[in-house]
């Protein structure tokens, strides 16, 4: 399991022991944890489950590909250079612990 | 607390309307009716990850937690066999027996099925909609075959690309001239021809396929395509019967107006099913997406939640996918109109204008492009080809 934490926009932070491998935009769904959509199930083709990586976890997380960055241009909320896709941050066992702000707006 | 909500169809658009209900504070009792076995799933991948990696437990849109702590009766393998009006009430049929189920609000959203165009032997072709269907395709594609796909539309190009990938030799047989007809410009039409044969795919234009066998089948003009296994992937119809015996308005689907109410406002229909008012041209549509029915569900679950009679109208842009091979397909917009005339802005960005202006722009692998246009058609100001040009060379 690794442990990951939404910080809603509201402030209200949740944490999930999440399966590895799994993607924290479907951790998130599975869990019932508002503020993240995934409309498009993560085929990197909607752009609704926008987070901000938390600055201590930036480096780990690494920076976002090309398409997701063509993809965030649609973003509702403010794109930011800690912007991501959730659907496309997998959670390794070095991610545990990690910390992903939410947006106050997915569509 | 609010009258019962019921929502006939647990896709991805009925489920959706019952997330957004509890999203917009609704208290009242929700039930979510769905014919298929097993939690409510996304169809996308089934045409495409799914048929690669097999993991139907990702397909599921939400856990079964969901609906106890949202408070959610969710009612599998159950269908819907009469509205009653008069009593405000459906009549269901499923494991626990026949019940009638008391409303307040009914939403429909009983989406589509597979069309069974007049094809002998169609009894030898697979289905590719749900769960099941992608299932027993899956375990039929476990040593290499010869496979004829009926139907040139996403669905049956998805699946022709994933094939031909795993080393299946491919016929996709397409009774129009050209592939994707109804979604996609003739440019992009062609694009995609030339990505398929290139793949490996043989392809069959403009001849409808009249007979199917265990070795192959049979097109109109006589050409024999050999085939040990059939996709029938030719379109859909939407779901309308249960609409129309209650006496609802329907033409091509369920006709809903622009807050997405059925001839009885008591009725709401979302995604697949319904015939909306395009919002931009005002004439009425029925979209096949994900977008549409989620779009939908959230208006409909809304105007139940806020009882306002003068909420917003429907006014969400379309928007579409595909996945062929290593292209991303996508369309921001729709054009469905007789007076379409197209534009190539570059080779991969073709714009679709009609009398109202620009109506679509399709990409393929420029999702920069995609989400840009989606802003500014969202936004209803004017968009010149120039623009488009701009932005396609930025």
């Amino acid at each position: 399991m690794v442990k990951v934490t939404y910080v809603a926009h509201d402030g209200e932070s949740t944490t999930i022991d999440a399966e590895e491998g799994a993607s924290v935009m479907k951790t998130a769904v599975s869990n019932d944890v508002d503020g993240i959509v995934g409309e498009c199930g993560g085929s990197m083709m909607c752009a609704t489950c926008h987070c901000y990586v938390d600055e201590a976890w930036a480096d780990k997380v690494g920076t976002r590909s090309d398409d997701e960055d063509d993809m965030l241009e649609g973003a509702t909320s403010e794109v930011t250079e800690r912007s991501r896709l959730s659907c496309q941050i997998k959670l390794t066992p070095e991610l545990d612990g990690l910390v992903v702000h939410l947006p106050e707006d997915q569509i | 607390m609010a009258g019962p909500v019921v929502i006939a169809g647990a896709g991805q658009g009925g489920l959706q309307a019952a997330i957004s209900l509890r999203q917009a504070g609704f208290d009242g009792p929700v039930t979510l009716i769905g014919s298929e076995p097993g939690l409510p799933y996304q169809r996308p991948p089934l045409s495409k990850a799914y048929l690669k990696d097999g993991d139907a437990d990702a397909l599921a849109l939400r856990p079964q937690s969901f609906f106890e702590t949202k408070d959610v009766t969710y009612l599998p393998e159950t269908t819907v066999t009469r509205i009653d009006r008069d009593a405000g009430r459906v009549e269901v049929t499923g494991p626990a027996g026949d019940s009638a189920l008391p409303y307040e609000n009914l939403v429909l959203a009983t989406g589509t099925r597979n069309m069974r165009p007049p094809i002998e032997g169609l009894e030898h072709a697979c289905d590719l909609r749900t769960l099941a269907d992608a299932r027993t395709l899956r375990g039929r594609l476990d040593a290499p075959r010869r496979i004829a796909v009926i139907g040139g539309g996403f669905i049956g190009l998805e699946f022709a690309a994933v094939a031909v990938k795993q080393g299946h030799e491919v016929a996709v047989i397409e009774a129009a001239p050209r592939l994707m007809a109804r979604a996609v410009s003739p440019l992009m039409s062609n694009r995609f021809a030339t990505l398929h044969r290139d793949w490996g795919a043989e392809l069959f234009l403009g001849q409808p396929a009249v007979s199917v066998d265990e070795a192959g089948v049979t097109l109109a003009d006589g050409t024999r395509v050999p085939a040990d296994f059939v996709l029938l992937a030719a379109g859909v119809q939407p779901n309308v019967e249960l609409a129309e015996d209650a006496g609802l308005e329907t033409a091509n689907g369920i006709r809903v107006d622009t807050r997405l109410r059925t001839s009885d406002p008591a009725i709401a229909a979302l995604g697949d099913c319904a015939s909306f008012p395009d919002p931009r041209t005002g004439r009425h549509v029925r979209l096949e997406s994900v977008q549409a029915a989620t779009d939908h569900a959230r208006l409909i679950a809304a105007r139940i939640a806020g009882d306002d009679p003068d909420g917003p109208d429907y006014a969400a842009v379309p928007w579409f996918w595909s996945d062929q091979g290593d292209r991303k397909l996508q369309i921001a917009g729709f054009a469905g109109g007789p007076d379409t005339t197209d534009e190539a802005v570059t080779e991969n960005v073709v714009a679709r204008f009609d009398a109202h202006g620009l109506a679509a722009v399709e990409t393929i692998n420029a999702a920069r492009v995609h989400m840009k246009v989606r802003r500014m058609l969202a936004s209803g100001d004017p968009i010149e080809l120039s623009l488009l040009e701009e932005l396609a060379a930025a």
